[in-house]
């Protein structure tokens, strides 16, 4: 993936225009795992649609595997933000509805949908409707989702924001033997700089509106990973720093915005 | 009862019902129970203002009255055939297979318009949405004809259709339709984007977004629009017969009116309001099978 002075406003051309990302340059090495981290409002969904193919930018270009993005693909699988299951369709029939798209026997979709709920632990789950999992089983679901269009980049927008800390723990563990098997680029976006820690070969920080790459920190720690070693304290003391004077400074600015 | 909520009071786990009814009869039957008292209500205080002499009988006689003497009123239902040429008032069907007559012919009318509307303005809705052109060329003609009144598009009816069921149809169709269409559209734009979103990543095209997507996340909205429009669509069907064109319970009102026989207006209404509760009970049944994804509401605001 290959981003080069990415811009996105929207709106543009109306009295409403709102600039989100400004000169976006960004390299995403096959197998490559990047987080990005900002403050809320910066852009980083903004960035994950351009990517995805969903949403334009009016700014810059974005390569993927040497061609220019011009729409979605089933080579980029998004997970969203919020969940978004179809209420209509079963567990199963969720997680292979790109293989019903393409037209799959039955029999496939219904081994391809077991593998990848079997990897995020809801095998048990297949026949369930969205409506009767939890918010977490949901976002599960999701993953196996987005796995089982075998993607070569997985674009997640704070897929676990929703989880408890030890969920949370064991779906990165979880995602991180998803993407050494898989050879995927992941572009995982994140408020929580333990996760980026946790899980990053690069961490992006971004700057508040608009959005731009503040820095690039690479974490060059060997995997598994302890979060108590003192590298980690101090990658997570850095990037904490990083973050701060942005947040505050998005903050000063919706004050200066909203008087009174 | 008291033995039961003791029972469970002690054990709490449920216990297997009394009446060895299933959990989800016994609730019908409390509904259908109230809906009795309900009616028996209402028709116990006009019965009492009867008999207090406050409701005349002549203008508003009370329900043991106009439903006294079923067989008398069934009489009049011989409508069903009178309209055609030729046919005097004692030939024809008996009494009461006029009434069944005239209330399947009401009734098919209703259903067969709501069918032929729903499936037409879904489907022009969607149209609209998948093909660009057709937004700019026939959506504001619809825009401008929905609110005219359905009433208006009676002569029409008649000038295009003269008299039968095609008039009474048509007229269910036309007051249905445009409502239809704008609320499809508007269904169709509320769809939730991440549901696109998701369905375009894995390839999707346009066609299996609609076909995938989109009309089955409109689905359980454009029913409840459907249910909402059974009753003005009973309503359009009576005017329509009551003002010649046809037969049926509408034209039995009218003549009712014409002779000055209140116990037959209110025997026809009781039957149109049966009637009514009927298909919007059946609509919901068709609701339910449909929709078996759409939990129901009703529970969360019972516990209110
Ligand atoms: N569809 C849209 N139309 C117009 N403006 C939008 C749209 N989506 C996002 N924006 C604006 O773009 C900016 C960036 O939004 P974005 O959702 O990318 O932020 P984010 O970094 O993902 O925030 P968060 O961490 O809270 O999810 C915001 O100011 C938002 O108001
Ligand atoms: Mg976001």
């Amino acid at each position: 993936m290959v981003c080069r002075n990415v811009g996105k406003t929207w709106a543009e051309g109306t009295a409403r225009a709102h600039e989100a990302l400004r000169d976006i340059d960004l390299d995403i090495a096959p197998g490559e795992f990047v987080v990005l981290l900002g403050p809320s409002g910066c852009g980083k969904s903004t960035l994950l649609y351009l990517i995805a193919g969903l949403e334009r930018q009016t700014a810059g270009s974005i390569f993927a595997f040497r061609d220019p993005v011009e729409g979605p693909s089933p080579d980029r699988s998004l997970i969203f933000q919020e969940t978004s299951l179809f209420p209509w369709l079963t567990v199963w029939q969720n997680v292979s509805f790109g293989l019903s798209i393409r037209g799959a026997p039955e029999a496939e979709r219904r081994a391809v949908a077991r593998e990848a709920l079997q990897r995020v632990g809801l095998a048990e789950a297949m026949e369930k409707r969205p409506d009767e999992l939890s918010g977490g089983m949901r976002q599960r679901v999701a993953v196996a989702r987005a796995l089982a269009m075998r993607p070569k980049v997985l674009l997640m927008d704070e897929p676990f924001a929703a989880l408890d800390v030890q969920t949370r723990a064991k779906m990165q563990d979880f995602l991180l033997d998803v993407w050494r098997d898989s050879g995927a680029s992941v572009l995982f976006v994140t408020h929580h700089i333990d996760e980026a820690v946790a899980l990053a070969d690069r961490v992006v920080v971004f700057t508040a509106r608009p959005g731009r790459i503040k820095s690039i920190i690479p974490i060059d720690l060997p995997r598994p990973r302890d979060p108590f070693s003192p590298e980690a304290e101090a990658l997570r003391r850095q990037l904490t720093e990083e973050l701060r004077s942005e947040v505050d400074r998005a903050f000063a600015e919706q004050e200066a915005l909203t008087p009174g | 009862m008291n033995t039961d909520v003791a029972g469970t009071a002690v054990v709490p786990r449920p216990a297997p019902a009394p009446s060895g009814l299933s959990p989800a009869t016994r609730q019908a039957l409390a509904r259908f129970g109230w809906a009795v008292l309900s009616v028996g209500l209402f028709a116990g205080i006009w019965e009492v203002l009867w008999a207090l002499g406050w409701a005349d009988e002549k203008l508003l006689p009370p329900p043991h009255i106009f439903l006294g003497n079923i067989p008398d009123q069934a009489r009049f239902f011989n409508t069903a055939t009178r309209w055609q040429i030729g046919v005097d008032a004692n030939s024809g069907p008996s009494p009461y297979e006029a009434v069944f007559i005239t209330i399947g012919a009401t009734g098919m009318r209703v259903f067969v318009g709501l069918l032929i509307a729903a499936v037409l303005s879904v489907s022009i809705g969607v149209l609209i949405r998948y093909v660009g052109i057709l937004e700019k060329l026939v959506l504001p003609t619809i825009t401008l004809l929905s609110p005219v009144s359905p009433i208006a598009w009676l002569p029409v009816a008649i000038f295009i259709f003269g008299i039968g069921n095609a008039p009474a149809i048509f007229m269910v169709v036309v007051a249905l339709f445009f409502h239809m269409v704008l609320s499809t559209i508007s269904q169709i734009d509320n769809v939730n984007r991440n549901f696109i979103n998701v369905a375009r990543t894995m390839g999707a095209s346009k066609r299996q977004v609609y076909a995938r997507v989109i009309i089955p996340a409109i689905l359980p909205q454009l029913l409840i629009v459907l249910r909402l429009n059974l009753f003005g669509a009973w309503m359009v069907v009576l005017v329509a017969e009551s003002t010649g064109v046809g037969f049926g319970l509408g034209q039995v009102i009218m003549m009712a009116r014409n002779t000055f026989n209140p116990s037959l207006v209110f025997f026809t209404i009781a039957l149109i309001g049966l009637l009514g509760f009927l298909s919007d009970w059946l609509l919901r049944f068709v609701q339910k099978r449909v929709l078996y994804w759409v939990p129901e509401t009703a529970g969360v605001l019972r516990g209110l």
